[in-house]
């Protein structure tokens, strides 16, 4: 059990700047992966991780290279061989898992072809002994009817099948080693949890090494044996998956475990300040100084070394670590908790709306008509007050971000209204709508690197909505930039800098600082989040907030996160397939019974503890269709209950903690079978 | 100071780290030298001419290179130095002027249809992809037979048909901007098509349109060139390369001189502008290597 499959001594790989400086992206990383051992390489962007995990294969991109160290794949330097030696070894005893199989697989060749290319490649076998092979392959990674899928192009699969068709190319060829790069970060929660179940179940059955490299700590609590964290290239923490998630004795780790919300802790996480520095920039000293609490001088001057800890099993590159040693990270007192006022004063009411992507005929587009029975979107009714922050949750494809555009007059709506204001009619038409309402309503999006104009300086980006609805110019709207600037935490400092010179928290900063220029009543937030890295979102979610009670803004927040949206919410939204399932204050929605939906959801959820695994009740098929009549849930539903979830649609239920819930099945019923199961 | 006069000073310098960053290669050090020796020569050759371009004299037909007639003599007796000298002017004038036309329709059309979309962009788009069917240079002489061979012809006209592969160029680049979140929120935000255009649009896409505008640079000047060879271009006897190039041609086997001299200026000049257009691509960070030319 104890032999090693890949060490790695004193790696170092960098890059020579223009200036002809030696930069290191990857400092002197040690480490063993053992023969059967799971490890999760964590790490924020920029830290290092998939360039170690490149390194595994003995690939070093281009423009890097190897300064010193060397990587054995048992005794191999796999840095350090040909390229045709290479080939015997990749594939064949290390295979990868890319991050987006979608983008991996070639689209027009069958995904048997492709199993069967990487067969050819990698092992032997005759004709009929591969198509047997791509079967249990197919069999083995859990595709339904692995002969009908063998004949289907990538792109008549979902994300989720995509990325089991990868595992299942990775595992042709037998691997010792199997490196995956972030590889459920794309995906839904709830195919999210039952690939990382699939890997779990691999790893155990074929004896496979895999190295896991993910942001996202929820993952790895789920897969790993051993964690390692990465900071700015070097390894800070390497040690047992519980005591590194449960004791986190490095302040780093501590710090990003406090800043991912939680279901079981309401309230804002805590955020760290400062971001990671940039390769090139420490000379002497811890790495992470700049944002540590417990630094002092030392730290400042003497680089610390990874000093292993007998008695935890742990290496730790920190010189305070002992005083992490005794604390508890489920310190619950830090957590802020929300408490907005919401007065009974309503600002935007949807009712009935519908919304469809159907393609209009000629005629029809000739006399306004839409036609089509079956919308993307249907029945949205929903109010939200004045101050409130309403999440609007589900998997892709629910039609959340459809609403979220519907109400800001990018796509227009099929039946209903949108009233704002209480008695406003907000024109279906962009065009049509008043200035007024147009700077009421601002929007956030998901990536700042395409919300910002990478030609604009942040000073151009944050004068157009000022110059647009209050018409200020020169001294007066610079004026006002660096008002609305230092409102989001940035300073004068960063007027004439362009996006592509900022990091990913400064970037969407600029993006909230130019929403909010426009003095908006409700704001519109898309995934707001999702792009950034943990520590990074705790610090905008808290900014978020933060200008929210101080200007009594209304947001409206998308997310298939659910425990950010736990983090940040008043009143929740869960939506299925365009159709709402549950609707109710955030604390309610999360607490059972609930609709069968929504328990789908919460039970899929990663929390960064490796004894809370997640509860796969559904199936993690993917509908692409809304159903005809009926429940839009009733293709998944665990609890279906016959033939009336199919027929008919089913009735609003207040539930016993206040939340109302669509379902056939009485809440008393499902209270009794949520608390059995 | 306020943000118009920064915009402008940053502008400026942008101009010049990109003029830099294109002399700092080889190549484009080469190409750029190429390009300002053309230039200032056709703007101040007409001081230094040692010789009258028109002046015919029988007695010197076809001289040889020699230190008083250092191109030699043409088949009429005219010094090919000063002729090949003052052979650019009407080249690099009629095309500098005519891909900037290019230029601007094309990108102008370009990126209204990259905006737009839907039934107007596939009815023009149609409409450019039979044009550029039609080969150039028989509707350029149809043009040139019916209107006439003056510079007010030629200008627009070569504009004109050296455009229809910039609009395609404009559209695709607006169309991999018009999908970002930056357009979106401009919409959302309540600008109008014409602020979208000027201030999202057009700085996303200015770059990879004047590359391709220099590019074409190169190609209508043999374009012009082949005209002129044809005899549709310049009238004699302005001195012009194609002109002189087909002239002489038919006497290549035993005075050389007089057809090598004018090739070399317009080879140099053509390969100068490549050059340039290369680099400059290179210094705004677009590859156009793994871009097929339209």
């Amino acid at each position: 059990m104890d032999s090693a499959v890949q060490t790695i001594n004193n790696l170092t790989i960098g890059f020579t700047s223009q200036k002809g400086k030696q930069i290191s992206i990857l400092k002197n990383i040690s480490t063993t992966i053992k023969k059967g051992e799971t490890v999760g390489i964590v790490g924020e962007s920029g830290s290092g991780k998939s360039t170690l995990a490149l390194a595994m294969m003995g690939y070093v991109k281009h423009g890097l290279y190897t300064i010193s160290g060397e990587c054995l794949f048992h005794s191999n330097n796999l840095l350090e061989m040909k390229n045709k030696d290479l080939e015997n070894i990749r594939g064949r005893k290390i295979a990868m898992i890319p991050q987006n199989a979608g983008q991996s697989l070639t689209p027009n060749l069958k995904i048997g072809y492709q199993i069967d290319e990487a067969l050819k490649l990698h092992t032997d076998l005759k004709k009929e002994e591969r198509d047997k092979k791509i079967s249990e392959l197919l069999n083995k990674v859990r595709l339904p009817s692995p002969e009908i899928m063998a004949q289907r192009y990538p792109h008549e699969l979902s994300g989720g099948q995509q990325q089991r068709v990868a595992v299942a190319m990775a595992l042709a060829g037998n691997p010792e080693l199997l490196l995956l790069d972030e590889p459920t970060t794309g995906l839904d929660v709830t195919t999210q949890a039952h690939v990382l179940e699939l890997l779990n179940f691999i790893a155990k059955d074929t004896g496979t090494s895999m190295v896991y490299v993910s942001h996202d700590l929820g993952a790895i609590a789920q897969v790993s044996d051993r964690v390692i964290v990465m900071y700015s290239g070097e390894i800070v923490l390497d040690g047992p998956v519980r005591s590194i998630l449960k004791n986190p004795i490095h302040p780093y780790t501590f710090g990003l475990l406090k800043s991912i919300p939680k279901l079981t802790s309401p309230g804002l996480p805590d955020s760290m300040s400062g971001s990671q520095p940039q390769p090139g920039t420490i000379k002497t000293g811890c790495s992470f100084y700049e944002r540590c609490n417990l630094a002092e001088d030392n730290c400042k001057n003497n680089s610390p070394t990874l000093e292993y800890i007998d008695d935890l099993n742990t290496s730790v590159r920190c010189f305070k670590y002992k005083e992490l040693i005794n604390v508890k990270e489920t310190n619950l007192d830090t957590v802020k908790s929300i408490n907005n006022d919401v007065l009974q004063n309503e600002i935007l009411d949807i009712s009935k709306v519908s919304i469809s992507y159907a393609k209009q005929k000629f005629i029809d587009q000739l006399l306004n008509k839409i036609d089509d029975s079956n919308p993307t979107v249907k029945d949205i009714n929903i109010n939200i007050n004045k101050g409130e922050t309403l999440a609007l949750v589900g998997e892709s494809g629910s039609g959340k971000s459809t609403i979220l555009k519907s109400i800001a007059g990018l796509l227009k709506t099929k039946d209903g209204m949108i009233m704002f204001d209480k008695d406003k009619v907000l024109s279906n038409d962009l065009k049509m709508r008043d200035p007024g309402f147009l700077r009421a309503i601002q929007l956030i999006f998901q990536n700042p690197d395409e919300s910002l104009n990478p030609n604009h300086t942040v000073e151009e980006i944050v004068s157009q909505p000022l110059r647009l609805y209050f018409g200020l110019k020169g001294d007066e709207l610079k004026q006002k930039i660096i008002e609305v600037l230092e409102k989001v935490r940035l300073g004068e400092f960063y007027l004439t800098r362009y996006p592509r010179q900022l990091s990913g928290g400064e970037k969407q900063r600029v993006a909230v600082a130019r929403a909010f220029a426009a003095k908006p009543d409700i704001i519109l937030c898309d995934e707001v989040t999702s792009a950034l890295d943990v520590s990074v979102q705790a610090a905008v979610l808290n900014l978020l907030q933060e200008l929210k009670e101080d200007f009594g803004t209304t947001y409206i927040f998308v997310s298939h996160d659910l425990a950010v949206v736990r983090a940040i919410s008043d009143r929740v939204a869960v939506l299925y397939q365009g159709r709402l399932c549950e609707i109710g204050p955030s604390k309610n929605v999360y607490q059972l019974p609930s609709h069968p939906y929504t328990e789908v959801l919460l039970g899929a959820v990663l929390e960064p503890d490796p004894d809370v695994k997640p509860k796969l009740v559904a199936e993690d098929i993917v509908e692409e269709k809304p159903p005809e009549k009926g429940c839009s849930f009733q293709g998944r539903c665990p609890r279906i209950l016959g033939d009336i979830c199919k027929n008919e649609v089913p009735p609003w239920q207040i539930g016993e903690n206040g939340n109302s819930i669509r379902c056939h099945i009485k809440v008393e019923d499902l209270k009794k079978q949520q608390n059995i199961n | 100071m306020t943000l118009e006069k920064e915009q402008k000073k940053n502008n400026l310098q942008k101009v010049y780290e990109v003029i830099k960053t294109m002399a700092s290669k080889p190549s484009g050090f080469i190409g750029l030298s190429i390009l300002l020796f053309h230039v200032i020569l056709a703007i101040t050759s007409p001081l230094y001419v040692p010789y009258d371009y028109k002046a015919i004299d029988p007695s010197l037909m076809l001289q040889a290179p020699s230190s008083e007639y250092w191109f030699g003599t043409d088949s009429l007796g005219r010094d090919v130095f000063t002729r090949t000298i003052l052979g650019g002017r009407t080249a690099l004038t009629v095309t500098f002027f005519g891909s900037l036309i290019a230029l601007l329709w094309g990108g102008a059309l370009g990126i209204f249809c990259g905006l737009v979309g839907g039934k107007i962009d596939d009815v023009v788009m149609r409409i450019i992809d039979a044009f550029l069917s039609i080969p150039w240079i028989l509707a350029m002489l149809l043009i040139v037979s019916l209107l006439g061979t003056t510079t007010l012809v030629l200008i627009p006209a070569l504009g004109f048909f050296y455009g229809k592969g910039i609009v395609r160029v404009a559209r695709a680049a607006t169309h991999d901007v018009i999908a970002k979140d930056f357009i979106v929120s401009a919409r959302a935000r309540g600008h109008s098509n014409l602020s979208i255009i000027w201030n999202e649009i057009l700085p996303n896409v200015r770059d990879a349109i004047m590359v391709e505008g220099a590019m074409r640079w190169s190609w209508m000047l043999l374009g012009f060139s082949s005209l002129s060879f044809l005899g549709f271009g310049v009238s004699p006897p302005t001195p012009d390369w194609g002109l002189m190039i087909s002239n002489a041609r038919g006497l290549m086997s035993f005075a050389y001189w007089a057809v090598l001299a004018p090739i070399f200026g317009l080879s140099s000049l053509i390969i100068g502008i490549n050059l340039t257009a290369d680099a400059f691509a290179k210094a705004l960070g677009i590859d156009r290597s793994t871009k097929a030319p339209v």
